[in-house]
């Protein structure tokens, strides 16, 4: 039990980490209600709040860059962590469950990939994909984003697979369920959370990625919010698009906030507790 | 409910280990048969056999006269808990407990399914936690969860793997009692996996007692207390468990480090041709002369006591010995087997809790030759086995257990509601 000091050092804690990590969230928020002529005038709020930016990005001029490019990022991302998941599934649980040759090998490979660097890949990568007709296109962005995807996902996935008491399974089958049946109702249920939980972490990765995002495409065909944010410019060459790129960035925040609170419930953790004696 | 017969049952692993040699074990109906033994000595491999968890490396199992050998566990209609329950934590109690129900789709109707699940939680005193989780549960509620979801099944048997292990000494004590008036209520065949042979002298109708994969002997808790086929099973049942005492055997006596035991009849068939043998002797046998009459034929000797441990009821009294070189090796192999630390040889004593003796007094003990066993420091076996009173004891203990099924089923049939469970058919 914390006695009162340490409760209010943890509040206080918590409350300089919360402030450090939202203020730049907050400050792109505000910006992004500002008319251009107030972008430099170095105070927080707007003064006169104004709408102009999100019309811009939404029915404006960077209409046809924001919303191809939103289309795009949502596409690809949604693409490349369902495969992911689906794969990793599969994956960790024959490494969580099974004995076969080679384990160690998928594990250790799975790590190797995801900690080599994504900038020395992605001159080879734009090379190649131009040469095979792969530049450009989805598939294109779907199998580098699944590169950085299903390591992770297998890793995360292995872990939590590791920890859910089998015995439930054979607990099931005692019972009278067939093999798919104790898959079905004991094990899946269980497994539900973590796969989740691994997904949305894909989904983040692939929906933040920009090195890629920006090399391999060159058009509104394949591009994602993150590169296509480099391509807003001001109604004139003497304005910054700091205005129009503010309010995409609260845009394309708004997906993630969603997904979150959408699967917070499955994400609870701790569900297997009471399974086992612990 | 059904009978279970084992014969020659084998699990050999792929190293050609043998985790349980050539088993044969005839279960009958209504029975509860306890498996007992040391770790690793393969009882819980034997039990997740019957069940089906473990495939069969040879032998036959039958349930009633269907052989299973190959049959899916979900085929064999066998009721299992877990020693860790294994319940679903997903599920609230009364889902837990009706999963079995639910998995043959249509079978039964909603109404009857939560009849059943009302009478098993009635029974197992769950009523008020039905629409909890397990994981607010404590231990000895999990443990009727998974008691419940094995009877509403009115499976052919209930099969238990070591399901008290995880409880506290009291919860156990309680638990203990529980199973054992649950089975006699139901009348279902039972097979019991645990180490502990408390449980095991308590509950079992008959124990089967395994060392390393070999079954050692199978007969009622008396029998076996009384009449022990062999060093270990003489060592591992009672507790404080048997002093085994070197014994040279000399013209008219066997001499021992705690007196001499006088060759009677019988002891002299025993030993024949035998220099040296292992004396096995109860630590309830010994008396203090002090404090109770000595009869005639009893063994007197002087004793220092070592340490004392005083524990209300009775006192246990150490008293250290040098053993002798010969069964000292033989000794040491069985203290291992009965995953103990072969620490050093000492005489166990208990005597009544009355007594003021206490560390470093001398005192003069005795005991009746007649309680005394003789082992074969070679092969172990009981030199002194009486195989017809052993026979008598066990005859004993089926006529008590038919007599507890049949008030058991004479209470249910009187509508003794609150008990009268599934069973029936």
């Amino acid at each position: 039990m914390l006695t009162t000091k340490q409760r209010i050092w943890w509040a206080l804690g918590t409350v300089a980490v919360l402030l450090y990590a939202l203020f730049p969230v907050a400050a792109i928020f505000a910006t992004s209600f500002k008319p251009s002529s107030e972008l430099t005038s170095g105070t927080f709020l707007p003064s006169s709040p104004t709408l102009s930016n999100y019309e811009s990005i939404l029915a404006g001029d960077a209409q046809e860059l924001f919303l191809s490019s939103l289309r795009n990022s949502i596409g690809i991302s949604v693409i490349s962590t369902v495969l992911a998941s689906i794969l990793a599934t599969l994956a960790a649980y024959a490494i969580a469950r099974l004995d076969f040759p080679g384990k160690k090998l998928v594990l250790m490979t799975s790590l190797a990939v995801s900690i080599f660097p994504v900038i020395s890949i992605v001159t080879p990568l734009f090379n190649l994909w131009r040469t095979i007709g792969l530049y450009d296109t989805w598939p294109g962005l779907i199998i580098p984003y699944m590169s950085l995807t299903l390591p992770i996902s297998i890793w995360t996935l292995t872990a939590f697979f590791r920890q859910i008491p089998w015995e439930l399974e054979q607990a099931a089958q005692v019972d009278g369920a067939t093999t798919y049946q104790a898959f079905r109702r004991a094990i899946v249920p269980l497994a539900a959370p973590g796969v989740f939980t691994t997904a949305l972490i894909a989904f983040f990765i692939a929906w933040n990625d920009f090195v890629y995002g920006i090399s391999l495409t060159s058009t509104s065909a394949a591009r994602p919010v993150p590169a296509a944010l480099a391509f807003f410019t001001g109604s004139s060459q003497f304005e910054e698009p700091t205005g129009a790129i503010s309010a995409a960035a609260v845009v394309v925040t708004i997906p993630v906030v969603v997904l979150v609170l959408l699967f917070q419930r499955q994400i609870v953790s701790g569900l297997t507790q009471g399974a086992v004696k612990g | 409910m059904s009978a279970i017969t084992l014969k020659n049952i084998v699990k050999e692993y792929g190293d050609g280990y043998a985790a349980v040699n050539d088993v044969s074990l005839e279960i009958a109906d209504g029975e509860f048969v306890i498996l007992v033994g040391p770790s690793g000595c393969g009882k819980s491999t034997l039990l997740r056999m019957i069940v089906g968890l473990e495939d069969i490396t040879s032998g036959e199992l039958r349930i009633d006269d269907d052989l299973v050998n190959d049959k899916a566990p979900r085929d064999r209609d066998l009721a299992m808990v877990f020693q860790n329950y294994a319940l679903y934590p997903h599920l609230t109690v009364f889902e837990n407990i009706a999963f079995p129900l639910r998995l043959t789709k249509g079978a039964l109707s909603d109404d009857e399914i939560d009849a059943r699940v009302r009478r098993a939680s009635t029974l197992l005193e769950l009523d008020e936690h039905l629409d909890r989780k397990p994981a607010n549960l404590s231990g000895g509620q999990r443990q009727r969860v998974a008691m419940g979801r094995a009877i509403v099944r009115e499976a052919r048997a209930f099969l238990f793997d070591e399901p008290l292990s995880n409880l506290d000494a009291k919860l156990r004590g309680q638990m203990r009692t529980e199973i054992a008036r649950m089975q006699r209520t139901l009348g279902t065949t039972t097979v019991y996996v645990t180490h502990d042979q408390t449980e095991a002298l308590t509950l079992g109708d008959r124990v089967a007692v395994l060392r390393r994969g070999v079954l050692q002997q199978v007969a009622s808790p008396r029998s076996l207390y009384e009449q022990p086929v062999n060093l270990f099973v003489a060592g591992f049942i009672g507790s404080p468990p048997m002093n085994f005492l070197p014994g040279e055997v000399g013209e008219s006596s066997i001499s021992t480090p705690f007196g001499e035991l006088p060759l009677t009849d019988r002891l002299r068939s025993a030993v024949e041709g035998r220099d040296i043998v292992i004396v096995g002797i109860r630590p309830d046998a010994f008396h203090d002369v002090d404090e109770s009459d000595v009869p005639d034929e009893a063994v007197r000797f002087e004793a220092e006591i070592d340490v004392t441990e005083w524990l209300g009821s009775e006192l246990y009294a150490y008293v250290p010995f040098t053993s002798h070189d010969d069964v000292a090796a033989k000794l040491e192999e069985l203290d291992r087997d009965l995953d103990g630390e072969g620490m050093r040889t000492q005489l166990v004593v208990s005597l009544d809790a009355m007594s003021t003796l206490t560390d470093g007094d001398d005192a003069t003990l005795w005991f009746d030759p007649a309680s005394a066993h003789v082992f074969d420091p070679e092969t172990g076996d009981n030199l002194t086995r009486d195989a017809a009173r052993a026979e008598k004891l066990d005859e004993h203990g089926a006529k008590a257990r038919k007599r507890a099924i049949e008030r058991a089923r004479d209470k249910a049939e009187r509508g003794d509601a609150a008990v009268a469970v599934p069973s029936a058919g």
